[in-house]
This record gives structure tokens, sequence and C-alpha cells, in this order.
């Protein structure tokens, strides 16, 4: 007698983007773990061949609403490599506190609107207010902190406008980053106070043997970094990614999965950034992991609501400190020459690397363009998790076995609409246009 | 005030939906921190795929929020549905509005694109342009942006709750530039800017940010682009840079890609 069950859901919910995921198991084995992502492509790399490369930092930001920042660190980090420019600390600095403010704005969403109700048994934050406002304003406050300093340092909370390629269009005045003062220190605190909460919750029993991927760098990973840091294999250039992943087209979903060339999936993300550089964390966030009960290693993806805290903790420290020790970039933008080059750039996502490739020609005119963001790299390993947990699922009615799958997928802070466009760069890869150009 | 508008019998219904698109501008209505649970107790927010696992995208719905770009036949399908289930359908962002980033692709030779492209561009299904929610069902207001504005989007609601049109004012950036006192970067820093053609609602951030508008809420009402254009040729930019000045966000825009064209070769 045949003991197939099978769980999905065909629109996942509280998360960027559209996907599915189809579970089916017999007994104990998993005969199909799929997270489709039916998002449609966005054609990115094809439509940005053409473009100067001084748009790119526009263009790109619109490939995510949540995490357009990333978006403009990797590209402008790219193009400056291959413009061979360096930026000046100053501006490595102001970035760094733009970075922060996303990963407040991206990781207080995430905690608390997005995983936080599936801790507490709720289909939406909306609902779980009713019963839990205190905790619900929290995360928004913290969250509306991240998107200010996001629009004073850049115009506006998505898209902002002054990222380019050599700087910043233009930099605040310190009395501008000080009148933000008020709003980060209280989101300090709350963020502290997030730490202990999130400790508290229940997290699901899961150990997974993960491999974890992380850009590195002197400080705690964010905006630079000029190698990828693989774990138990060592450091490698981020211009050698190609040598080290390989993407594989898989036909049910819209975006590839990203594999270690052996074929071992990998995690990128906030586990992996803490498991790799929590001794270059914000002193004041080493102490909030010291109380937060964590383990490290930590292998539990459940438990990635307390990582994303204590990113929280170490973000508004940081910003904070950029914000005591601000002067002013003279100036606030470099021109930079066009020229016939190509160069990568990493930066860490508040999902994990996110990683750009360009090549110009000599008016600096892209010619082709190469994106790998995070979620497309975790796919093949959150497949691997729901494989994991298919036993415990025996344990569980069908809704809460269902509901667990979810949260699960969910603790990976998926993006989906950054993982779709790049189908047709795959294929753009395979095809005759590529082959000359390599 | 008409007491016998339904929106008044009960807490208006409403949904969120998206196409193709960043999820930007459905995000935009997470990020208004300060009116969201205020918004979720006057508003019923029965399909909001982003925000809840609570779902009904059949409704039915007294107002549907849409985002994105048609860009699949499945897509299309489900436009038609969600129109059917609502009584007003309002489009947001650049995306539903315009077309979007992606609609580039629009501009291009479609089948020589898609071979250049794809290995098996059989297998895609994907509609050969990427299009407005307007091209396909009628739609009841657009808001504009890419993405859309938080303070827009507060008012239309607060509009929708008291059954009154939404006051979203059809001006050009320029005004929004002089009201917020910033400095014209085209006459002191001769940079392009599509400001004085395209609609208000951003605040003006470009120009506060010194640097030109570059057109993401797309065309205002009657722009004369050709003008526009011809300082632009002034200024020293080549035809293609005016070209990919008007072929941004919103280049789907008709009067953006008409002006766009003029300047292609």
């Amino acid at each position: 007698m045949s003991r197939e069950r099978t769980y999905k859901v065909d629109l996942l919910t509280r998360v960027e983007g559209e996907g599915r995921f189809h579970l089916v198991v017999d007994g104990e084995d998993v005969k199909e773990a799929h997270l489709s992502i039916f998002e449609a492509p966005r054609f990115f790399e094809a439509f940005m061949r053409g473009r100067s490369f001084q748009e790119a930092p526009d263009i790109v930001a619109r490939i995510c609403g949540i995490c357009p920042v990333a978006y403009q660190m990797s590209a402008v980090r790219a193009l400056e490599n291959a413009l061979a420019w360096v930026p000046t600390p100053e501006i490595r600095t102001l970035r760094r506190l733009l970075y922060c403010g996303e990963w407040i704005e991206s990781h207080a969403l995430h905690v608390f609107l997005l995983h936080a109700p599936d801790f507490l048994g709720y289909a939406s934050a909306m609902d779980m207010a009713r019963d839990h406002k205190a905790l619900v304003e929290r995360g928004l406050r913290m969250k509306k902190a991240g998107n200010s300093l996001i629009e004073v340092l850049g115009g506006r909370a998505i898209h902002p406008v002054s990222v380019r390629v050599g700087g910043f269009s233009r930099a605040p005045s310190p009395a501008e980053l000080g009148a933000l003062r008020p709003a980060l220190e209280q989101g300090l605190g709350d963020a502290l106070t997030t730490v202990k909460w999130a400790s508290g919750l229940r997290a699901p029993e899961l150990e997974s043997d993960y491999v974890f991927v992380t850009l590195c760098a002197q400080d705690y990973p964010l905006e630079w970094g000029d190698q990828i840091a693989i774990s138990g294999r060592g450091q490698f250039p981020v211009e050698a990614f190609d040598e080290l992943f390989e993407e594989q087209q898989v036909a049910r979903s819209n975006a590839l999965h990203c594999r270690l060339r052996d074929g071992t999936p990998y995690l990128c993300g906030p586990m992996a950034r803490l498991n790799h550089a929590h001794e270059r964390l914000h002193p004041t966030a080493l102490a909030a992991l010291a109380t937060s009960g964590l383990t490290l290693p930590l292998r539990n993806p459940y438990r990635s609501i307390v990582v994303r805290a204590i990113e929280l903790v170490h973000a508004f420290a940081e910003a904070l400190a950029i914000i005591d020790g601000y002067s002013c970039p003279q100036p606030a933008c470099f021109d930079l020459e066009a020229a016939s080059a190509s160069g990568s750039g990493a930066s860490e996502a508040p999902r994990g690397l996110l990683w750009h490739r360009y090549e110009l020609d000599a008016g600096g005119l892209v010619e082709t363009a190469r994106i790998v963001p995070p979620t497309s790299q975790n796919q093949a390993r959150i497949e691997a998790d729901l494989v994991a947990i298919a036993p415990e699922l025996l344990r569980l009615d069908h809704d809460a076995a269902t509901r667990r799958c979810e949260q699960l997928i969910r603790a990976y802070d998926p993006c989906i609409s950054c993982a779709t466009h790049f189908l047709e760069l795959t294929i753009d890869r395979a095809g005759a246009d590529r082959s000359s150009a390599i | 005030m008409d007491s016998s508008n339904p929106v008044h019998a009960r807490r208006p219904r409403l949904g969120v939906f998206k196409l193709a698109s960043c999820d930007g501008c459905q995000l935009t209505l997470l990020d208004c921190e300060d009116e969201l649970l205020a918004v979720a107790q006057a508003v019923d927010i029965v399909h909001f795929p982003e925000a809840s696992s609570s779902l009904m995208p059949e409704g039915p719905f007294d107002v549907v929020l849409v985002e994105g770009s048609l860009s699949t036949s499945e897509q299309l399908e489900q436009l038609h549905r969600i129109r059917k289930n609502a009584r007003a359908l309002v489009t947001i962002g650049a995306c539903a509005t315009a077309g979007g980033i992606q609609a580039l692709r629009n501009f291009a030779d479609h089948a020589e694109f898609a071979r250049a492209v794809y290995a098996r561009p059989d297998m895609l299904p994907i509609l050969a342009k990427s299009t407005p929610v307007a091209e396909h069902v009628s739609v009841d207001f657009e808001l504009r942006g890419c993405p859309i504005d938080k303070r827009q989007l507060i008012e239309l609601i607060a509009a929708m709750l008291v059954g009154r049109a939404p006051v979203i004012p059809n001006e050009s950036v320029c005004m929004e530039c002089k009201r917020r006192g910033a400095v014209c970067v085209v006459v002191t820093k001769n940079q392009a800017c599509l400001g004085p053609v395209t609609h208000a609602g951003c605040g003006a951030i470009c120009p506060a940010f010194a640097r030109g508008c570059y057109g993401c809420f797309g065309p205002r009402e009657r722009p004369n682009t050709r003008a526009l254009a011809q300082h632009m040729r002034a200024q020293g930019l080549t035809g293609r840079e005016i070209a990919r000045s008007f072929r941004l966000f919103t280049a789907y825009a008709p009067e953006f890609r008409e002006e766009s064209e003029r300047h292609e070769s």
C-alpha cells in the first residue's frame, strides 16, 4: 500500500516574488522536493547591453524593491573594479552606512512582517498586531529607522537615486546624519530586545551539514570584500566566481541553481555570515550573540531569525559609529573615464552574496552583464533541507506539515524577483553570441 | 457624502496583486510604517500574498492595487480575472502603468532577440512585449512612479475610504523642484534632466540630489518632449544618448517612446 503524501503550496506567501513548492514523500523516502520559481523573467542582463556604465546602478536597483541598495553596491564594485578605480575611504564608509540602512529595513521586514507570524501562528503581521501590537510596532519602528537612513542618503527608501559609479551624486551633511541619531539609538535598543525575544522562540529541530559561502574582508561582510570564503575550502578571489561555482538549469524553475563545482549545494546569507565572521561583529552585537544562547557553528536554519536580530544590532551599532565619525567625502563623486574593460564585484545583500560582472566597450557601454543573486544560490540548499525535514513531517498533520515547509523556506528569506531575472542569461551563455566573447 | 456608497456600508475589501515587477510598489504599502496598522483596521486586506498567508484571489474586491506589467500569457488571464472581481482597479507604479524597465525588450526585434538570448525560445511562456495594464483592461486610477510615492499611496487609500477622488496633481517635476527649493541642474550644471516633461510625485528627488531627473514617474500630460530633446542636443548629447534618456523605466509610455524613436539611429 502506498504511503505517498504530497505537501505543496501553489503560491508561497510572505516572500518577495512568486514561487511554489512541491514535496512528495513515500514513507520516509522523498520522491520529489522542488522549490519552483514561476515569476516571469525580466531580461535584465539582456537589455543592459548597450546602456552606459553610469546607468547601471539605476537599472539594476529595479531587480528588487526590497534590496535595491545591494544591487547598486555590487554593480558599482564590479564597474569600479573594471575601470581600475578604488573608492576613497570616505566614500566606502558612506556606502557602508547606506547598506546598513538596507540591512535594517530588510531584516526588520523579514523578522517581524514575514517570518514572525510563522512562529506565533498568524497569517500576517497585521493579524499578529491584534494580539502583539507592541511587538509589531517595534518591528515597524526599526524598519522605519532603516528606511529613513536610506532616504537621507539616497532620496527615497526604494530605488534611491544618489549611488553613482565613482561615489555619490550628493553626500549628506553631518547635521542631516546627526538628526538620525535618536531613531538609530532607539533602533539599537529595539534590536537588542529583538535578540532576546527571538532567542526565546521555539525553533524546530534541524541540523544540516552546510557549506557556507560569504564575502570575506577585514570587517563583517557587507559592502566590501575581494575574497569569497567557502567553509572547508578556503578563500578565493571574487573574480574567480565562475571557477568556484556552477549554475545549473532546472526545467521546473525560471531561475538557475548554483552549486559548488563538485555539485555540493551551499548556503549564503545571515547564518553563513555569522558562522564565518562573528568575531568581526560590532562589540555590541558580539555581546548580544553571547547572550542569545546560539552556539557556533550554527546549523539550524529556523534559528536564522535570531541571526537577523543580531545583524540588526550590528547594523544599528555600526550606523551610529559611522555617523559619529562622519566627515563629508570631498568630492562626493569622481568622474571615471570610460574604457574597454571588464570586472567583477560582490557584496552581501541581506539574503546573501550578490555577484555582478560587466564587460564594457571603449565608449563605456555594457557589452555583457551577469548577475548572480543570493536566492538562486540558496535554492538547491533549500530543496536539500526540504528533503531533510521529510521524516519529521510524518509526525505532523497535513496542514501543520505544509506550514512547517513554508516556515523553513521563509527562513532563507527568499527573494524570488531577484532570482528570476537570469534565466535568459544561462541560455545566453550557452548561445552563439557569447561564445565569441569568451 | 453619498451614504448609499457601498464603501461606507462595511470596511472596503482590498486586494494587492503582482505581475512582472520588482515588488517595490507593493512594498511601499508595508513601508507606510506609521500608517500600516491603521490602514489594516480601516480596510479589509483580503489578498496580499507578500504580507499574508490568508489568500482570496477571487475576491470580490472593492479595490485592487495591481503592480507589474503583462509579460506572460498567464498574467494576461490572471488580469482579466482580477478585473472581473474588482469594483475599482488601481495600477501602481511604472511597470503597471507603462510596462516598466522590462519593456525595453519591446524595442528589440523580438524574434531576433529571442533567438539571440534563448536556446529554446519555444519553451518560454513570454509575450513578445511587456505592456501596461491599461492596454488590456479598464483602469480606474493610476499611481505613477518607480517606485510609487508613499504620500500618494496614502492619499489614494484615504480618498477611497471617504469615497472621493484622490488629489494627485498632474504637473511636472519642475514644479516640485521649485517648491523644494532645489537648484536647477540644467541651468547651473548643464545636466540633462527630464523634469520638465515628467509627471510630479517623487518630490523632485534627483535634482535635490544634484542630478537630472530620469523620468521614473513617466510623461506628464501633454509633455513637450521635442523641445526638451532639442535642448539636450544643444547641451551636447548625441542622438543615442537622448534616446536612452527617454528609454528607461517608463520607456514604453507613448510620449517617451515616440521621442526616443526620433533619436534612435
